[in-house]
C-alpha cells in the first residue's frame, strides 16, 4: 500500500488522540513519500504518550505539513522520494507497524547503500522545519546539574576534562549538605516555573528525598520492573526460533502493566501534576511516564545492567523528549565487570560496585548531558553545573561564568547557582 | 541473570523524530568529512611518533627488498568495535594507545582514512574485510559470506592445505566467517576456524555460576548465540592441533580476564604448532562501549594495545614467522561522533556518520616501509586485493583494488 491509498477507518487501532490527529491532517500524509511517512506515523502512534513538548512539535510539524502546496511538497521530500524501496515494503502494514517498517527499512537502507542519502535527505527535511517552524524558547533558561562520584574517596584521574574550557573550574566548593542544597534549589524552580515534565530528578541509585514537584527516575527502584524484564527475556530466548530481531520486536510491544507498573509501590516515579493536574490531557500523567521509563529499560542498551548507562541514557531520553526546564542527574555506582578469570571461577554472591569505574563513566556521562542540554532551544541562556559529590571539584558553565578559567575561591553549591543564575 | 539490551548495528537508527535530526557542525559532507578526520590523524601522528609524509618514499629500498620475500607469511588482526581518535590517536586519547603509538606506529606503513561504505555491523563487516565485497548477509545470523574469501582465493590459486590458513574469531557468530557459499569457491577451500570463548564452553560444560557472562556471544546482541553450523575447531582438536590438554586449556583460561586475551593465546599456539600462512585474528573487547560504561570501553582499548604489541612481538620471535612476515592491524569500522545528534557518542555505530565509517590500518613487517604516513583514501575491501599482491593470489571478485604503497 502506498500513502495515497491511505483511508481513515486504517487507524482504527491507534490510541484515541493518535487517531484524531491523524485523521484531521489525512490529506497531507497521502502526500508523503513511503520512505518517509511511517517515521513520522512511528510518533503520531505514541501521541498519547508523548511529553507536552513532544506532542506541541509533533502539532506544529503536521500543521506545517498541511501547509504546504503539492509543489513544495515535492520539494521538500525530493530526497525522499528519491530512495528506491522494495516490494516487500511496499507491501507491508506500516500503518499499524511504523515502528518494525522503520526497522526494516533501517535494513533496507544499509543493503542497498542508500543510508548515505537518507541522511542528506533527513538533515534537509530537519533544517527546513527548523526554519518553518523555529523551536519554541524556554520560558525560563535551562539549568542542568550533574552529581558523580558517589562513594569514591579518592582519585587519580584528572575530572571534568572535556567539560572545563566551556566554563568555570571551582576546586573549593564547600561540599557540606550539597545534595540537599541542590534539590532544594530544583524544588523552588519547579514551584516558581510549574508546568507538567518540566522538572526532572534522575538518580542512578536511590532517590534522595525530594520535592513532589519534580519528576523523578530512579534506578533503584526500577529494580522489580528490572527483575521482571530480565525473567521475560530469559523466557523467550530459551524459545526455540528467538532471534534478535524477533526479541526486539517483543520487547517493543512490551507495555508498562507487563513489568508491574501501575502497581504502587513499584512504580518508583512521583511527578508534579499540581499546574494541570494531568499530564497528557485526557490520559494520566503517570501513563506517560511509565511508558518512559519501560522504554529506557526495552530500547536502551545496558540500562538493565550498568546503572552509571541507566543515568546517561534517561537524561538523554528526558532531554530529547521532555525537554526539561531543570535536570539534574546523580550518577550512583553500577556493579562491577568481573573479569573472565572472576567468570570462571563462579565467585557469587551479590555484585560488588566499582565507585572508580563509575567515576569514569559518570565523568563522560556529565558531557554528554551538557552536550544534549544544548541540543535544546534557548542553549545560548542554558546554564550546566557538574559536582564530584562529597567533595570540592564543581565546573560552572553559563553566560554569566568565564570559559576555561579556574577558581580557588571558597563557596558552597547555593552560592554557585546564585553566581549561574 | 541479566541481558545487555541489543544495539542494532544493522539500523541507521533513523533518529526518533526525524524532525530532531541537526547537521554536524563542521561540515555535513561525508567525504569531506573523512578527509578532515585523516589530516587530523596525522597532525596527531606526526606529534606522537615522528613519521614520515608518505609520497616521499616511495620505491624506497627496503619496499624493493620486501617484494622479494619468499615464502611470505600474513597476519591480519582486526577488532570489532572501533575505537574513536579522542580515545586514541589524539592527544588526550595518547595515553591509551602507548604500544600502538611508541612501538608499532614508528615501524609501519600508516593508513589514516580507511573508508567503510558497507553495513556497520561487526559480522558482515568482518565478512567484507574478509571477501573484499561489501557483503550483505543478515548480521545476526549463522550464514557464510557470499563472495570468496581471502582464505580461498589463498589456497585454491597456490594450492594450499587447510592448516594453511586459520581464522581466531570471537564469538560463535563468526564461525562461518572462513569459507563463502560462492559456488567456484566455498566448500573445502576456506581457513579452519577456531573459536576460543566456543571451546572454553566445552570444555568447561557449565561448571561455573557466572559462566553465562563469558557466553555472551557478542556486545551487540548478547543475548543470543546463534547455533554452530561451519566447520569449527572441535575440543579434541586441541590437543591433536595444538597440543594442549583440556585441563591445560582451563587452566590458563583461569589467568585471563578476558576473552581476547584467550584469542592471543590461541592465536599464538597455533603459530607455534602449526604456523599458518594466513591467519587472521579477530578481537572484540573494545565492543563492550555497547553497553554504554566508558570506563570499560578505555579498559578494552588499552587492552587491545597491549595484546597487539604482544602479537608483533611473537611474531618477531617466533622462527617461522620472524622477518618474513606482514602484519595488518585494522579496526573494522569506527563508533559514532559525540557531535550526532542521532547516536549516543561512543557507545553505538549506528548513524553511519563519517565518524563511525572512516577508520584507519597499519602495516609493518616484511616489504612494508617503516614510518610512513598516507593520507589517501582507501576502503576497508582494498585489503583482500592487497593481500593477493603480497602473498600471489587473485581476489578476482572483490571489488576493492591492492593498495600500491604496500606492493
Amino acid at each position: 500500500m502506498l500513502p495515497l491509498d491511505l483511508k481513515p477507518e486504517q487507524f482504527a487501532g491507534y490510541p484515541p488522540e493518535a487517531r484524531k490527529l491523524v485523521t484531521e491532517y489525512l490529506i497531507a500524509l497521502r502526500r508523503l513519500p513511503l520512505s518517509f511517512l511511517p517515521s513520522l506515523l512511528r510518533e503520531v502512534v505514541d501521541y498519547d504518550f508523548k511529553f507536552p513538548a513532544e506532542r506541541k512539535a509533533l502539532e506544529k510539524e503536521l500543521v506545517n505539513l498541511s501547509s504546504l502546496s503539492t509543489e513544495q511538497t515535492k520539494e521538500w521530500f525530493q530526497g525522499f522520494a528519491a530512495i528506491r524501496l522494495s516490494g516487500a515494503l511496499e507491501q507491508f502494514d506500516w500503518v499499524n507497524a511504523p515502528a518494525q517498517f522503520v526497522e526494516q527499512l533501517s535494513s533496507h537502507l544499509w543493503t542497498t547503500h542508500q543510508l548515505d542519502a537518507f541522511r542528506v535527505a533527513a538533515t534537509a527535511y530537519a533544517e527546513r522545519l527548523r526554519a518553518a517552524v523555529p523551536p519554541e524558547a524556554p520560558a525560563i533558561p535551562r539549568l542542568g546539574i550533574t552529581v558523580i562520584g558517589q562513594g569514591v574517596d579518592a582519585h587519580e584521574e584528572v575530572l571534568f576534562r572535556k567539560l572545563r574550557p566551556h566554563g568555570a573550574y571551582f576546586s573549593h566548593v564547600q561540599p557540606e549538605n550539597g545534595l540537599a542544597l541542590l534539590l532544594d534549589a530544583m524544588a523552588k524552580r519547579a514551584k516558581a516555573h510549574p508546568a507538567v515534565h518540566a522538572h526532572w530528578y534522575i538518580d542512578g541509585g536511590q532517590a534522595a528525598e525530594h520535592d513532589a514537584a519534580l519528576t523523578c527516575v530512579s534506578y533503584g527502584a526500577l529494580e522489580p520492573a528490572r527483575g521482571a524484564l530480565s525473567n521475560k527475556m530469559r523466557a523467550e530466548i530459551e524459545r526455540p526460533g528467538m532471534g534478535p530481531e524477533t526479541l526486539r520486536t517483543l520487547l517493543a510491544q512490551l507495555r508498562p502493566a507487563d513489568l508491574g507498573f501501575g502497581r504502587g509501590a513499584d512504580r518508583g516515579t512521583n511527578q508534579a501534576n499540581d499546574a494541570t493536574g494531568d499530564a497528557s490531557g485526557g490520559k494520566g500523567g503517570d501513563a506517560v511516564l511509565d511508558r518512559f521509563q519501560v522504554k529506557l529499560l526495552t530500547e536502551g542498551s545496558g540500562t538493565q545492567v550498568f546503572s552509571t548507562t541507566f543515568a546517561q541514557w534517561a537524561a538523554r531520553e528526558a532531554l530529547r523528549r521532555a525537554q526539561p526546564l531543570t535536570l539534574l542527574v546523580r550518577f550512583a555506582p553500577r556493579q562491577r565487570q568481573k573479569p573472565m578469570n572472576e567468570m570462571l571461577v563462579g565467585s557469587g554472591g551479590p555484585p560488588e560496585l566499582d565507585p572508580l569505574g563509575s567515576l569514569v563513566d559518570a565523568d563522560i556521562g556529565a558531557y554528554y548531558n551538557w552536550l544534549n542540554q544544548q541540543r535544546l532551544p534557548g542553549a545560548e541562556q542554558s546554564s550546566f553545573l557538574v559536582w564530584f559529590e562529597n567533595h570540592g571539584e564543581a565546573v560552572a558553565i553559563g553566560p554569566s561564568m568565564p570559559r576555561g578559567t579556574e577558581s580557588t575561591t571558597v563557596v558552597d553549591l547555593q552560592g554557585m547557582l546564585s553566581w549561574m543564575a | 541473570m541479566t541481558y545487555h539490551l541489543p544495539s542494532r548495528p544493522k539500523t541507521p537508527r533513523i533518529s526518533a523524530s526525524l524532525s530532531g535530526l541537526k547537521p554536524n557542525a563542521a561540515s555535513s559532507n561525508p567525504l569531506e568529512l573523512s578527509r578532515q578526520l585523516a589530516f587530523t590523524r596525522r597532525d596527531f601522528l606526526r606529534t606522537a611518533a615522528g613519521v614520515a609524509l608518505g609520497s616521499t618514499l616511495l620505491h624506497s629500498p627496503v619496499a624493493l627488498a620486501g617484494a622479494a620475500l619468499r615464502k611470505r607469511k600474513v597476519v591480519v588482526i582486526t577488532f570489532g568495535g572501533g575505537a574513536r581518535d579522542q580515545e586514541t590517536f589524539a592527544p588526550e586519547g595518547q595515553e591509551n594507545i602507548p604500544h600502538l603509538i611508541r612501538e608499532l606506529i614508528p615501524q609501519s606503513s600508516f593508513f589514516t582514512q580507511v573508508v567503510n561504505r558497507g553495513i556497520l555491523g561487526h559480522y558482515v563487516a568482518t565478512a567484507s574485510l574478509a571477501t573484499g565485497v561489501y557483503e550483505t548477509v543478515n548480521n545476526f545470523a549463522s550464514l557464510p559470506p557470499e563472495h570468496p574469501t581471502a582464505f580461498e582465493y589463498f589456497r585454491k590459486d597456490l594450492k594450499r592445505p587447510s592448516s594453511d590458513a586459520w581464522v581466531v574469531a570471537p564469538s560463535n557468530g563468526f564461525n562461518r566467517i572462513g569459507e563463502s557459499n560462492h559456488r567456484s569457491y566455498g566448500a573445502g577451500l576456506g581457513a579452519r576456524v577456531i573459536l576460543p570463548k566456543h571451546l572454553l564452553t566445552a570444555a568447561t560444560s557449565g561448571g561455573a555460576s557466572d559462566y553465562e557472562h563469558l557466553l555472551r556471544d557478542n556486545y551487540e546482541t548478547p543475548f543470543y548465540t546463534p547455533e554452530l553450523g561451519g566447520n569449527e575447531f572441535e575440543l579434541h582438536q586441541l590437543g591433536m592441533m595444538l597440543k594442549l590438554s583440556v585441563d591445560d586449556f582451563k587452566a590458563h583460561a583461569r589467568t585471563l580476564s578476558s576473552p581476547d586475551e584467550l584469542s592471543v593465546y590461541i592465536a599464538r599456539r597455533l603459530m607455534r604448532q602449526v604456523a599458518p600462512s594466513l591467519l587472521w585474528i579477530t578481537m572484540h573487547d573494545i565492543d563492550i562501549a555497547h553497553a554504554g560504561a566508558y570506563s570499560l570501553y578505555i579498559d578494552g582499548i588499552r587492552r587491545t594495545d597491549r595484546l597487539c604489541a604482544e602479537l608483533w612481538k611473537t611474531i618477531q620471535s617466533e622462527p617461522e614467522y620472524a622477518d618474513k612476515t606482514t602484519l595488518f592491524i585494522l579496526p573494522d569500522f569506527g563508533r559514532d561522533s559525540d557531535d550526532d545528534s542521532g547516536g549516543n557518542g561512543f557507545q553505538h555505530h549506528r548513524t553511519g556518520d563519517a565518524l563511525s565509517r572512516t577508520t584507519w590500518m597499519m602495516a609493518l613487517g616484511a616489504g612494508v616501509r617503516e614510518g610512513v604516513v598516507y593520507d589517501r583514501a582507501v576502503e576497508s575491501v582494498d585489503l583482500v586485493p592487497t593481500l593477493g599482491s603480497m602473498l600471489g593470489f587473485s581476489a578476482s571478485l572483490a571489488q576493492g583494488k591492492p593498495i600500491a604503497e604496500l606492493l
